[in-house]
């Protein structure tokens, strides 16, 4: 397998396939023992960046991650922190510094679900949903912020937004305003930052299969969501982490302020 | 130890890497932003380098009142090594 990395770099390096190399660069993708953001640190390593994965439970799954990153060739660190927590935050940036030299690329992937009815629906967790999926993603633009405009055009931030928070989805009211609310953290910040050369972009994934989704995809609900969607399945974690590493590479240099989706053509 | 003269000359060096400006054209009297060109975005850069220069953390409500060459100058003499 590591022969196969090896080879597949030196591939993408020394061809029209180098706009797409990662190497050289450093990132730090929250939430990712598990899920998209799992796939997207693997996708990240394997195109050459030296990656930080970020949990702030399931730390032995994030040394797997790491571990399994090595074995194919990849360089990748796990770094513990809760994306709610400002002081946290600055802590854990400050730890992916120390440890791999400095920052270019941030995914902003961590992230919960909490469905309800309106009229069920818990302010409390209204609250850890905007702390978590919003405000998570805003501590930890802030706080990389100086790393990333100190890697001019090479700086990129990328938030994981989602399908529902273009379209809305009843029973996830909460979840689709926090993801909306990612949308205008992008647009913003892609504002703000491109005179560095630095890019801000949003991906929306529809139904893709992780712990997230796997308990609401049963049965006829399901089959009810499979005929939504045009390519008739739910989306695989790498489908997404493949538009996260375009988006992180030179090949998406004049792409700012955009929402790529990657649905299946569920939202058209 | 970083003697005041020590001080003015790096602040001036910082001062010209991060707005891309000759030394020539910094003294103590020019504003950052009508003098020197500075955006938001490059106060809060220039800020930044202060701070990782002479290990000291400027907090917001300070930036604000640092608008010369000199009100920073004077802010660094007076915070130097005082980390947070």
């Amino acid at each position: 397998m590591t022969e196969q990395a090896h080879a597949n770099a030196a591939a993408v390096n020394g061809s029209s396939l180098a706009s797409l190399s990662l190497a050289g660069r450093v990132a730090l993708v929250t939430g990712a023992s598990r899920g998209i953001g799992r796939a997207v640190a693997r996708t990240l390593a394997a195109r050459g960046a030296a990656v930080a994965v970020n949990y702030s439970q399931r730390e032995d799954a994030a040394r797997e991650l790491c571990e399994q990153i090595a074995s194919e060739g990849g360089k990748a660190v796990a770094v513990g922190f809760d994306v709610s927590d400002p002081a946290a935050v600055d802590a854990g940036v400050a730890q992916v510094i120390a440890a791999l030299g400095g920052l270019h690329i941030l995914v902003n992937n961590a992230g919960v679900s909490i469905d309800a009815l309106l009229l069920r629906a818990n302010p409390d967790d209204f609250s850890r949903l905007l702390d978590i999926n919003l405000k998570g993603a805003f501590n930890c633009s802030k706080a990389a912020a100086r790393h990333l405009l100190r890697a001019r055009a090479d700086g990129r931030i990328i938030n994981i937004s989602s399908v529902v928070g273009e379209q809305g989805n009843a029973g996830q009211a909460m979840y689709a305003a926090a993801k909306a609310g990612l949308l205008g953290l992008t647009k913003s910040l892609a504002r703000e930052l491109a005179s560095r050369g630095v890019t801000v972009n949003a991906v929306t994934p529809g139904f893709i299969d992780t712990d997230m989704t796997a308990a609401a995809l049963h049965g006829e609900a399901r089959e009810a969501l499979l005929k939504q969607i045009p390519l008739a399945r739910i989306g695989r974690p790498e489908e997404v982490a493949e538009a996260v590493a375009f988006l992180a590479s030179n090949a998406a240099s004049y792409i700012t302020g955009h929402v790529l989706r990657v649905n299946g053509g569920l939202l058209i | 130890m970083t003697s005041t003269n020590d001080i003015e000359t790096k602040v001036i060096a910082i001062v010209c890497e991060q707005l891309d400006v000759k030394a020539e054209d910094v003294n103590p009297s020019k504003t950052f932003t009508d003098d020197l060109g500075a955006d938001s975005l490059a106060i809060v850069e220039l800020v930044l380098a202060f701070e990782e220069a002479f290990g000291l953390k400027i907090p917001d409500a300070e930036v604000d009142s640092i608008k010369t060459v000199g009100n920073a100058i004077d802010y660094i003499k007076k915070n130097a090594g005082r980390a947070s």
